[in-house]
C-alpha cells in the first residue's frame, strides 16, 4: 500500500477533472475510474508463492476462489488450459507444483 | 484512449511480491460461493466474483424493479487490461474491412444517425452456471448476471452502410479497448455473420437508462444484440470491421460455443462431437419475491413476484406452483416493454398450513419455447433456464 498510494494520489493531483465519486472522475466529455485493490490472500501452503507469481500476471487471485472444488485432473486441465491457451509461461516442474497446491487447498477432497 | 494505470505498470511499479505483502484491501478468508459485497467506481455493493478483471453480479432484490438500475448491473470483463478511463475528444469509432469507404466516428458524430430506444434483457452467458451438476470451471455466476436495461443507441446497419458493404462480405467483427495483460491471450473479439449484424434492431448503444453508459459497462458505446447472449455486446467499443471470410479468433472460434444438439446440452459429463457459437438466449423465469429461504406468515395473503424473458419474443404465459409442482395456476403478467425485455409476473397466495414450500415458475413465449424441469449441462455452463426451486418456510 505504501508504494501504491502516492502513485494514485499523484493521478488525482494530476487529473484535470472534479472527483465525484468514489473512485471516479468524469466530465461530459472523458470518465476516468480507479479500479479497488485486488485480493491476494490464498490458503497458506507450500507452493502457494509459486501460484500468485504465476497466476497473477494476467487474472486476480480470486478467481482461484471463486472456482467450485475441483479434482486434480480439472485443475491440472485448467493450468495446462492457462499455458496452451493463454500463453502462461510456467515451466512443466511449475505446473505441478501449481496443480498440486490448487488440488490440496482448493479441491474436492477437503 | 488513456489507461492511468494498467495491470503491467502495477505489477511492475511494486513488484508483485511487495504487493502481495502490501495490499490487503478486501476482507479475505472467505470460501468459494460466499456472498462478498464489493464497490467498484460508479457500481453499488454488488457480488464480487474476481477484481481482475472485474466480475461483479447483482444481488436479486434489484429485480424487483422494472429496469434494472445502472449502479447495480452486472460487470463482466475477460481481460484484465481493462480501460479506466476514455476521453471523447480523442475517442474514435472505426469502420473499415470490406467496404468502400472506411470512414472515422466521433461521439457526437455517431449520436447524428436516427436515434432508437428500447428496452432489452442483457445476459452473461454463463448466468446460472454455479447451478450446474457436475461443476464445470468458469465464473460461478448464481442467477445475478443479467439485468433489464433501456437502451439508447443508433442501428448498426446504418452506420454500416455509410461505409458501403461491398459484395462478399459475410460477417462483421467487433474490438473493443480492453487488451490482453501478456501478448499471449487473444484479444477480446467477437463477430456477428452478416445479415444478423444487418437486423433493424441491433445498435450500437450510447445511453443506459437514459444516462452515459458507465465505464465498467462499456463507456462510451457497446454493440446491443437483442435476444442474444452479452458475449457479443462487446463494450467500449473502438473498431467494426466488415470481413469477407469468416472470423476466427479465439472468443468465437474456441470460446462460447455450445454443443450442437436440439438443447445445446449434453449428457452430464461427456464431451460434444460438434459445437457452434453460442447465440439466442434460452426462456427463463425466476422467483424474486418471496427470496429464497425466507419465511412467511402463515393466513397472511402474499404476492409471489418474478421476471420472465425469452431470446426475442415476448412471454405469452408464466405458470406458478406452490406445492413443488403438483399444481399450476396462471400468474398475472406486468407491463409489456417489449419483445427484448423481461415482463414481471405477480401470483396472489396465501399459505394456510404451516412448514416449507416449495415454489416453481415457468414461463413459455410466443413460439412455445419453455424451460425444462430437469438439470441441463454442458461442459462450458451456458444456457441455464431450469425451472428452479424456491424454498421457503410459513411459520
Amino acid at each position: 500500500m505504501k508504494k501504491i498510494l502516492p502513485v494514485l494520489f499523484l493521478l488525482a493531483l494530476l487529473s484535470p477533472w472534479p472527483t465525484i465519486g468514489p473512485g471516479l472522475a468524469a466530465t461530459e466529455s472523458a470518465k476516468t475510474i480507479v479500479l479497488p485493490p485486488e485480493d491476494w490472500d490464498l490458503r497458506p501452503g507450500p507452493g502457494l508463492q509459486r501460484v500468485q507469481l504465476s497466476c497473477v500476471l494476467c487474472h486476480s487471485l480470486d478467481y482461484i476462489k471463486l472456482q467450485p472444488p475441483l479434482t486434480k485432473a480439472q485443475w491440472s486441465a485448467v493450468v495446462t488450459k492457462m499455458i496452451r491457451v493463454y500463453g502462461a509461461k510456467i515451466t512443466a516442474d511449475d505446473a505441478g507444483t501449481i496443480s498440486d497446491y490448487l488440488a490440496e487447498y482448493y479441491g474436492t477432497e477437503k | 484512449m488513456e489507461k492511468d494505470f494498467t495491470r503491467r505498470d502495477f505489477l511492475k511499479t511494486v513488484g508483485a511480491a511487495t504487493a502481495m505483502a502490501a495490499v490487503g484491501g478486501l476482507p479475505s478468508g472467505l470460501q468459494a460461493g460466499e456472498m462478498r459485497l464489493v464497490k467498484f467506481p460508479e457500481k453499488t455493493e454488488l457480488r464480487l466474483l474476481s477484481s481482475r478483471p472485474p466480475q461483479l453480479e447483482t444481488p436479486l432484490r434489484y429485480f424487483t424493479e422494472e429496469v434494472t438500475p445502472n449502479e447495480a448491473l452486472f460487470v463482466r470483463w475477460h481481460l484484465s487490461d481493462i480501460p479506466t478511463a476514455v476521453d471523447l475528444s480523442t475517442w474514435r469509432l472505426r469502420i473499415g474491412g470490406h467496404v468502400t469507404a472506411p470512414y472515422e466516428l466521433t461521439f457526437d458524430d455517431l449520436k447524428r444517425f436516427e436515434r432508437v430506444i428500447y428496452t432489452a434483457v442483457i445476459q452473461c452467458s454463463g448466468n446460472g452456471r454455479s447451478f450446474f451438476n457436475p461443476r464445470v470451471p468458469g465464473g460461478q455466476w448464481g442467477n445475478g448476471s443479467m439485468g433489464n436495461v433501456t437502451w439508447t443507441g443508433v442501428r448498426l446497419k446504418d452506420i454500416l452502410r455509410k461505409a458501403g458493404i461491398r459484395p462478399g462480405a459475410v460477417e462483421v467483427v467487433f474490438d473493443g479497448l480492453d487488451g490482453p495483460p501478456v501478448t499471449t491471450v487473444p484479444d477480446f473479439i467477437k463477430s456477428l455473420p452478416m445479415d444478423k449484424a444487418l437486423e433493424e434492431d441491433i445498435i450500437v448503444a450510447y445511453e443506459m437508462n437514459g444516462t452515459p453508459l458507465l465505464m465498467l459497462n462499456g463507456f462510451p458505446v457497446r454493440i446491443v444484440v437483442p435476444g442474444w447472449y452479452a458475449t457479443y455486446w462487446v463494450k467500449c467499443l473502438k473498431e467494426i470491421t466488415v470481413l469477407d471470410k469468416p472470423f476466427d479468433g479465439f472468443w468465437m472460434k474456441t470460446a462460447y460455443r455450445i454443443p450442437d444438439t436440439p438443447c445445446g446440452c449434453l449428457p452430464p459429463g461427456t464431451a460434444p462431437a460438434k459445437t457452434i457459437p453460442i447465440s439466442r438466449m434460452t426462456t427463463r423465469s425466476l422467483i424474486i419475491e418471496p427470496a429464497a429461504g425466507s419465511t412467511a406468515t402463515l393466513n397472511k395473503p402474499l404476492e409471489i413476484m418474478g421476471i420472465a424473458f425469452s431470446g426475442g419474443f415476448s412471454i405469452k404465459e408464466v405458470i406458478v406452483s406452490t406445492d413443488g409442482g403438483n399444481t399450476w395456476g396462471k400468474a398475472r403478467l406486468g407491463r409489456d416493454l417489449g419483445r427484448y425485455a423481461w415482463i414481471q409476473w405477480r401470483f396472489p397466495w396465501k399459505p394456510e398450513r404451516p412448514g416449507r414450500y416449495t415454489l416453481l415458475a415457468k414461463a413459455t413465449n410466443t413460439i412455445g419455447e419453455s424451460q425444462p424441469f430437469d438439470d441441463l449441462w454442458n461442459p462450458a455452463g451456458y444456457l441455464w433456464n431450469k425451472v428452479e426451486k424456491t424454498e421457503i418456510l410459513v411459520t
